[in-house]
């Protein structure tokens, strides 16, 4: 059955939009797996048509010169390690960010949208630039180090960056706003004469937060959840530039697969295996979502 | 005795806190900028105020060249990714459920794919159907992924109109043609201007799918930066990474203006 | 004459014929909101569609318009086929609850709209959008956007351009219902003389039976998909043809007949003594013992003006409701009422 109600444009006009990402972005995703299928081509550029699962053994076997293989947990460690970090974001992000949206959807409305947009801004800035901003502020010679030696409190510059901290940082201030708007926006809607009826009614403030604007934010706590871990995941930048050659995460193994390391089919079977950690995490997120607005909407319909 | 009224929207700690996160927001984008304008080669000790950076910066050939190759790429692909998320704006409200969904995937899938693996796989097509390396793979990869930061501010004005409208114009005669152009398209206006505004601002600042296609000798502002990065910090590189900053926010002002402009109409 | 139901002779006005429509529910079921509706408006008829919400009223109104299809029957304006027609080239056109007028126009761009459509340019049109302007006394507001008009103006911005194009029939879909008393009053009598000054047939929805009684030539009342009555208002308020309609227009009190007292026989010769009638407040008067058809107790009073509200208990428990103008002396809460009515005023109700 179609759809169309009257004065509704045509369907066939998103087909161009839909035929390009079918063909630009879904194909060559399907391609990439293939790849992690085929054996590595001539000086390591492509692939040859020689179907193989030798890439996805190396994830967790090392190949001896003389053939024989033993287990080898470096990759694998890559893999924990970007999960750690990318749930110490989202910890982080959540601890932060969350009591920030309550605060700004409590101004007026004329500030909340100057706040928003405040929060915006940083957001649509290009990351790279943003992510470099902390190499000037962490460095040996940076702003924290100049401030504190000046003030005497240290005497030799504190090695601040090119380590897991100061990823964890950048990775922090790259996806904070990605917490602070869907919870915003959850948390807008709350009708603040529920506020002043649960205070006449003998609640305080801790009371008033977990009764009745935890069930309303919820949702967008899940929301932001999916938008901080799943790029923080991924990420390339932040580990590149701060954690230096100690902090490398999934992102940076599949760089240099496709770079230095000329591993093709590798580097396609870890893409592969990002992609898969992606979904399965955006099943449980929209699980629990799920989940999450239905005990929301409870809440609220209780009252 | 205090006569001082409870406040219900108070919460003690969360006003102080906020505040610290705005600062740790901005700070870093504050400090790029005031560097920018240190006339010392050393970025970090400060010298005294100079504008001399933007100067070199602007008369480096190499520099140019990368300005102007992400411009011309941030322009078309502003312009087609603009006009295909228009028309899938326009033409998914009216498809059939189970085709709007499988739609939808594929216009999101850029936002939710992680960046790295879209890089590889864009590069993996390329090479596949043998486009050599250059602006035309630019361009190309980049249309894909601005496509959903065009569609998504034209959606959310479009489900924002009351649909009364286009059955209003139909009842008083107007045929689909005439509906699209003097009802649909005037009032979708704002969503199509920020959504344009909002790709181009996107294609500027991609770093990691350029430097995957980008091919020698075509680097793009962003991928040229990097490369300025890994060989040290130097004055030349804050002046334009400031440039960077203040063409984004300009942009996104207009587009917040556009939006909000539209909204009250 | 006999009638073959896909051979009816050309017939002027706007006939519906067993219009029937489902909707789906979420839930996976189907809804029927028209359910085998057939109706006959005369040419210049001022005809209105009276139901609670979810009755179908809607469905059926914007199925003429041709913004909904009909899933069986049929619609005929002036003896031609209408739902087949495609929506715009319908003479037919819709003022819609919201008004729908176009945010982006002046008013009169909005006005102009239709007639543009219909091939008109816009200088060729002016003549015709002032007299618009000059009919719904809007001369002035001709450059301005909707958003700086009241309601009560874009509301005949909205019924300008809904006529500007004379169609045949005029359709309004609650078309006051955002207004607040005062002003809805004020375009009740508009409309009425729009009406007579277009001589346009016009076919009004709504949920309102004050505004149904006040102004249909005709009125259908529908509940679940069906009409229930169709007739004038006098028709509809003094010979309601069931509860639903009873309850629905005005107010009734809904009694045994075996509880009253002293009722001429003649009246209900072939009624069984459980049969029910209805009878309206106000035809109801305090009375002494000997006259009474009833006696209770008066539970409750309220004064509301013009005139007095009050509920009296029957002994068995059921409640009748009484009007009475204010000024007239009523028992109080609490005392003993004896009350009569005239038996023409009593209806008969199946149950």
């Amino acid at each position: 059955m179609n759809n169309r109600r009257a004065g509704d444009s045509s369907p066939t006009f998103a087909w161009p939009a839909v035929t390009y990402l079918a063909a630009v972005v879904g194909g060559p995703l399907l391609l990439v797996a293939l790849y992690s299928l085929l054996t590595r081509g001539k000086f390591g550029v492509g692939v040859v048509w020689d179907p193989s699962i030798k890439a996805w053994k190396q994830l967790f076997l090392e190949e001896k010169l003389d053939g024989s293989t033993v287990f080898n947990s470096q990759y694998l460690e890559i893999i924990g390690k970007s999960f750690v970090l990318a749930a110490l974001t989202t910890i982080f992000s959540i601890a932060v960010g969350v009591p920030m949206a309550i605060w700004m959807s409590f101004r007026s409305a004329r500030w909340r949208q100057l706040l928003v947009f405040a929060v915006t801004i940083p957001f649509w800035t290009n990351t790279l630039v943003r992510t470099y901003a902390w190499m000037l502020i962490l460095n040996d010679n940076g702003l924290i180090n100049r401030g504190l030696l000046k003030a005497g409190v240290i005497e030799q510059p504190l090695r601040l960056l090119y380590n897991s901290g100061a990823t964890l940082i950048g990775l922090v201030y790259t996806f904070l706003p990605f917490m602070v708007l869907p919870v915003f926006a959850s948390a807008e809607k709350f009708d603040f004469r529920l506020a002043e009826a649960a205070y006449d009614l003998g609640a305080r403030r801790p009371q008033m937060l977990k009764r009745l604007i935890l069930p309303i934010i919820k949702p967008g706590i899940v929301a932001g959840v999916v938008l901080v871990f799943i790029p923080a995941l991924g990420s390339f930048l932040q580990p590149e530039l701060l954690g230096g050659g100690k902090s490398l995460m999934i992102g940076n193994l599949i760089q240099a697969q496709f770079g230095p390391s000329r591993n093709w089919p590798f580097g396609s079977a870890v893409a592969v295996a990002l992609m898969i950690i992606t979904l399965l995490a955006l099943m449980v997120f929209n699980a629990s979502s799920r989940k999450a607005a239905e005990t929301g909407q409870s809440a609220s319909g209780l009252l | 005795m205090s006569r001082q009224q409870f406040n219900t929207r108070h919460l003690p700690g969360f006003g102080p806190l906020a505040i610290a996160l705005f600062a740790f927001l901005y700070i870093p984008l504050v400090v790029i900028a005031v560097y920018a304008f240190n006339s010392n080669r050393v970025v970090t000790i400060w010298e005294g105020g100079s504008t001399k950076w933007f100067g070199e910066v602007l008369r480096r050939e190499d520099i140019r060249n990368a300005i102007i190759n992400s411009l011309q790429i941030a322009v078309v692909a502003m312009v087609v990714s603009t006009v295909f998320a228009l028309g899938a704006a326009l033409g998914l409200v009216s498809m059939r459920r189970r085709q709007r969904a499988g739609a939808l995937v594929l216009i999101g899938a850029p936002l939710v794919v992680p960046e790295i693996v879209s890089a590889v796989a864009t590069l993996s097509f390329f090479v596949l159907v043998k486009i050599p390396l250059g602006q035309l793979t630019l361009v190309l990869a980049h249309i894909a992924f601005c496509i959903p930061f065009a569609f998504l501010p034209m959606r959310a004005r479009l489900s924002d109109l009351d649909p009364r409208l286009f059955e209003a114009a139909v009842d008083l005669g107007a045929r689909q043609r005439q509906v699209l152009w003097r009802i649909t398209l005037p009032l979708l206006w704002p969503g199509v201007v920020s959504g344009a505004l909002l790709a181009f601002i996107i294609s500027l600042d991609d770093y990691l799918i350029s430097s995957f296609v980008a091919g020698p000798g075509n680097d793009t502002l962003p991928v040229f930066i990097f490369g300025m990065i890994r060989n040290g910090i130097t004055p030349a590189v804050n002046a334009l990474s400031t440039m960077l900053l203040v063409v984004s926010f300009v942009i996104l002002t207009i587009s917040y203006k556009v939006t909000n402009r539209g909204s009250h109409s | 004459m006999v009638n073959v139901l896909n051979d009816r002779p050309a017939r002027a006005g706007l006939v519906v014929d067993n219009a029937a429509k489902a909707f789906r529910t979420p839930e996976g079921g189907a809804v029927k909101a028209l359910d085998g509706v057939s109706i006959d408006i005369a040419p210049g008829e001022f005809f209105v569609m009276l139901g609670p919400s979810g009755c179908g009223k809607t469905t059926l109104l914007r199925s003429i318009a041709g913004l909904e299809n009909l899933d069986a029957g049929t619609i005929h304006l002036d003896g031609e086929r209408l739902d087949t027609v495609a929506p715009f080239a319908r003479r037919v056109n819709t003022v819609f609850q919201s008004y729908a007028l176009f945010p982006h126009m002046t008013v009169s761009e909005n006005i102009s709209f239709g007639l543009e459509m219909a091939g008109a340019s816009r200088r060729s049109a002016a003549p015709r959008v002032s007299e618009m302007l000059a009919l719904v006394h809007l001369e002035e507001m001709g450059s301005r956007k909707p958003h700086q008009l009241s309601g009560g103006q874009q509301q005949r911005v909205a019924l300008a351009r809904a006529l500007a194009t004379q169609p045949s029939v005029l359709l309004l879909d609650e078309p006051l219902a955002a207004l607040d008393l005062k002003l809805r009053r004020g375009m009740q009598s508009e409309l009425k003389r729009l009406q007579a000054a277009t001589g346009i047939t016009f076919v009004f929805v709504t949920h309102d039976q004050e505004e149904a009684l006040a102004l249909g030539d005709r009125i259908a009342v529908f509940n679940d998909g069906k009409i229930v009555q169709c007739g004038t208002p006098e028709d509809i308020y003094e010979r309601p043809n069931g509860r639903f309609v009873a309850d629905f227009i005005g107010e009734a009190s809904f009694l045994n007949v075996s509880m009253i007292a002293n009722l001429p026989d003649e009246l209900f010769v072939n009624a069984n003594r459980g049969a029910h009638v209805a009878v309206r407040p106000e035809r109801v008067r305090f009375v002494a013992v000997s006259e009474s058809h009833l006696s209770g107790v008066v539970v409750e009073s309220q004064y509301a003006g013009p005139d007095v509200r009050l509920v009296v208990q029957l002994a068995d428990g059921q409640m009748v409701r009484v009007r009475t103008t204010a000024g007239v002396p009523t028992p109080t809460v609490g005392g003993r009422a004896d009350v009569a009515f005239s038996v023409g005023s009593l209806r008969k109700i199946e149950v």
